[in-house]
């Protein structure tokens, strides 16, 4: 009898305990599987960057493949100074003066953007899909069809001209894009309150619009910086005589077999890092002296 | 300092924003300096336009806006000498209350120390001084709008405008806002124009109520002649207090009339027609709540022209200095009785109980 009453009360001992513990410190195997996946994913993500990275610390002796024959920072000195591994300084500086004018345009022209299509107007979905239409073009076709036009045009293709028109092809829809999600957290009763208290057209902008949107803003810029930064597949046929960095780095890739190239990706790498860090922390600076955490809005 | 009469008048004024429809048809209203003005309606009924268009946020499509003698309508919102508070107070995230309140004196080209030093006395007068450092995002809804009152008052408006001030805040914070509001107003002795939806607020602040229904005014005047003296039905209803009877006249007598609805015929009711009713016309009637009387239906017919109709409790909701008795007088619609809670409980009701609601003549009127 007794036995019959335990063996009843055990199920119900079993729910009181689970009621009192509901989240149980053991974790699922689906968790352990699904670490394991994503683990594996970021080894195959990051490993080869990694070792492009490490290799590219070698010294004088330094090969190619592991394993690493000692440390230095000889490819470094030697990739800004010897001739025969391409003009690497010459588009280094390029690639960075062009990807500030893309920002700059990019940066501009969204903001603007952003606040147009706020409202209909006469074609606002033709401008639109046209955007998107550049932004799915095969980049490497409409690369060459750029290049095509300005031949056809009798003008010399060069980075500042013809590269930069088709990088902006690839920047400005992602500019513009990135801006709608930041416009539709703006509240336009903002700008007439502005205008209620006297404030211009200008002074609205400059007051409230632009200060509201700042860190909307820098995300644009950022997009606008990276996106041109490393663009390859538009640049190659419209870049002219004078190579970007990432079209120098793929010829280097063709003719130079020394760890100068990875020295070269490890420097274009800590670029890209300073550029996305600079940005964040604007972000972060300009949520801080505002009060809210990125989160809360 | 005065800053300027601030009367208001609309004249034929008229909204549409697609050339067919009136959002705002035909407003003609006269609002004196220095009232309390509320517009009370349901929403899309166009209140808020024809505050937009007082404000200069809109222009209106025909009619005049005139504010102290001088048509406003094309001047921009600083040239009308009015603020406006908006819905949601937007205020400016990026700004510290000072600054908020600081921006109208800041975009007129005033230093920072005589922008901070009119600032500082605003703050004092809405008691924002220990918060002048604050962000917006860390302020409370009260304590938001108390900002958005300081700044649009800074300006020294003779008209201030207001969206739904109170929409945004929970019931408590709403009635002691709504005093606050009272008392700005009080003091700044400006015209304050309010727009809402909700009838309690409009009563409890105006000294002009305006009800609209699909862009006309329906009636407008003094908050108790709208509550107690409603025009017709819509009024009534959207007022509430008061239980609308509606039927074909039968017989016209000289202290009742005998009615006859659909469901029911012979209905007699005490009113004192104060307007030539004849015969065979629909009319509806207007009883307050609180002016009905329950009997319990042993306890014999009222005598004196009173009426008396037999209903069923269908419900009943206590709420405090009163209960709240829903009867099945008229089918399909609502007739309620507030008794006062003392009288009610001396003899409380049951659901289901069989009742005659009664009233005296005087106490029924014939709508529009």
């Amino acid at each position: 009898m007794t036995a019959v009453l335990e063996r009843l009360d055990v199920p119900m001992v079993k729910s009181r305990r689970h009621a009192a513990a509901p989240r149980s410190d053991r974790r699922p195997w689906t968790f352990y599987a699904l670490a394991t996946v994503f683990t594996l994913y970021v080894a195959a993500l990051y490993g080869p960057m990694i070792c492009i990275y490490i290799l590219s610390f070698q010294d004088v002796r330094g090969g190619l493949v592991f394993p690493m024959k000692g440390h230095s920072l000889h490819w470094f000195v030697d990739l800004f100074t010897q001739v025969r591994t391409g003009d690497v300084k010459g588009s280094f500086d390029r690639s960075i003066k062009l990807a500030v004018l893309v920002t700059v345009i990019t940066l501009v022209v969204s903001f603007m953007a952003g606040l147009a299509f706020r409202r209909r107007f006469f074609g606002d979905m033709f401008v639109f899909y046209l955007m998107i239409g550049s932004l799915v073009a095969p980049g490497l076709v409409l690369g060459i069809g750029i290049g095509l036009l300005f031949q056809w045009l009798g003008i010399n293709a060069s980075w500042y001209t013809s590269a930069l028109g088709a990088q902006l092809s690839w920047t400005l829809p992602f500019g513009v894009l990135v801006m709608f999600a930041v416009m539709s957290r703006f509240d336009s009763a903002w700008q007439e309150a502005a205008r209620d208290l006297g404030a211009s057209r200008w002074q609205t902008i400059r007051l409230v619009v632009i200060p509201i949107l700042a860190p909307g803003l820098v995300a644009v810029a950022l997009f606008g910086f990276t996106l041109s930064y490393d663009e390859f597949a538009r640049s190659l046929q419209t870049a002219g005589s004078l190579n970007t960095l990432p079209l120098e780095i793929w010829s280097m890739t063709l003719n130079v077999t020394s760890p100068s190239l990875y020295a070269l990706g490890t420097v274009t790498t800590i670029v890209s890092f300073v550029a996305i860090g600079v940005s964040i922390g604007a972000i972060v600076l300009i949520n801080r002296r505002r009060g809210t955490g990125p989160a809360s809005h | 300092m005065r800053p300027g009469r601030g009367d208001i008048e609309l004249a034929g004024l008229c909204k549409s924003y697609d050339g067919v429809t009136n959002v705002v048809d035909g407003v003609n209203l006269k609002i004196p300096d220095g009232a309390y003005c509320c517009f009370l309606g349901p929403s899309g009924c166009g209140k808020t336009t024809i505050l937009r268009m007082i404000a200069g946020h809109e222009d209106p499509t025909v009619g005049e806006i005139v504010i102290g003698g001088e048509n406003v309508v094309g001047l921009a919102p600083v040239e009308r000498r009015t603020a406006m508070m908006f819905q949601s107070y937007a205020l400016f995230p990026h700004l510290t209350v000072r600054d908020n309140i600081a921006f109208a004196l800041r975009v007129r080209g005033q230093s920072r120390l005589e922008r901070y030093r009119a600032v500082d006395l605003m703050m004092e007068k809405v008691r924002l001084t220990e918060l002048a450092d604050r962000l917006p995002a860390n302020l409370s809804g009260g304590q938001q709008q108390r900002v958005a009152l300081a700044r649009a008052a800074i300006t020294e408006p003779r008209v201030l405008l207001l969206d739904e001030p109170l929409s945004a805040l929970d019931e408590q914070l709403r009635v002691r806002m709504r005093q606050e509001l009272r008392r700005m107003q009080r003091e700044l002795g400006i015209t304050f124009v309010h727009v809402t939806h909700t009838q309690l607020e409009a009563i409890a602040l105006a000294d002009i109520v305006v009800v609209m229904e699909k862009g006309k005014i329906k009636q407008s005047g003094p908050a108790r002649d709208v509550y107690a003296y409603p025009c017709d039905r819509y009024v009534a209803e959207f007022l509430g207090g008061q239980n609308v009877l509606s039927g074909k006249v039968e017989k016209v007598g000289s202290d009742h009339l005998v009615i006859s609805q659909p469901h029911r015929a012979g209905i007699h009711v005490g009113v004192h027609p104060d307007r030539r009713v004849g015969i065979g016309d629909r009319i509806d009637l207007a009883v307050r709540r609180d002016d009905i009387e329950l009997m319990r239906a042993t306890s014999g017919e009222p005598g004196g022209g009173a009426t008396a109709l037999p209903s069923r409790v269908l419900a009943i909701e206590y709420q405090g200095s009163f209960v709240k008795v829903m009867l099945d007088t008229i089918p399909d619609e609502e007739f309620i009785a507030y008794v006062p809670e003392r009288t009610f409980f001396q003899d409380p009701f049951n659901v289901g109980d069989v009742l005659l609601a009664t009233w005296s003549a005087g106490r029924a009127r014939v709508l529009a």
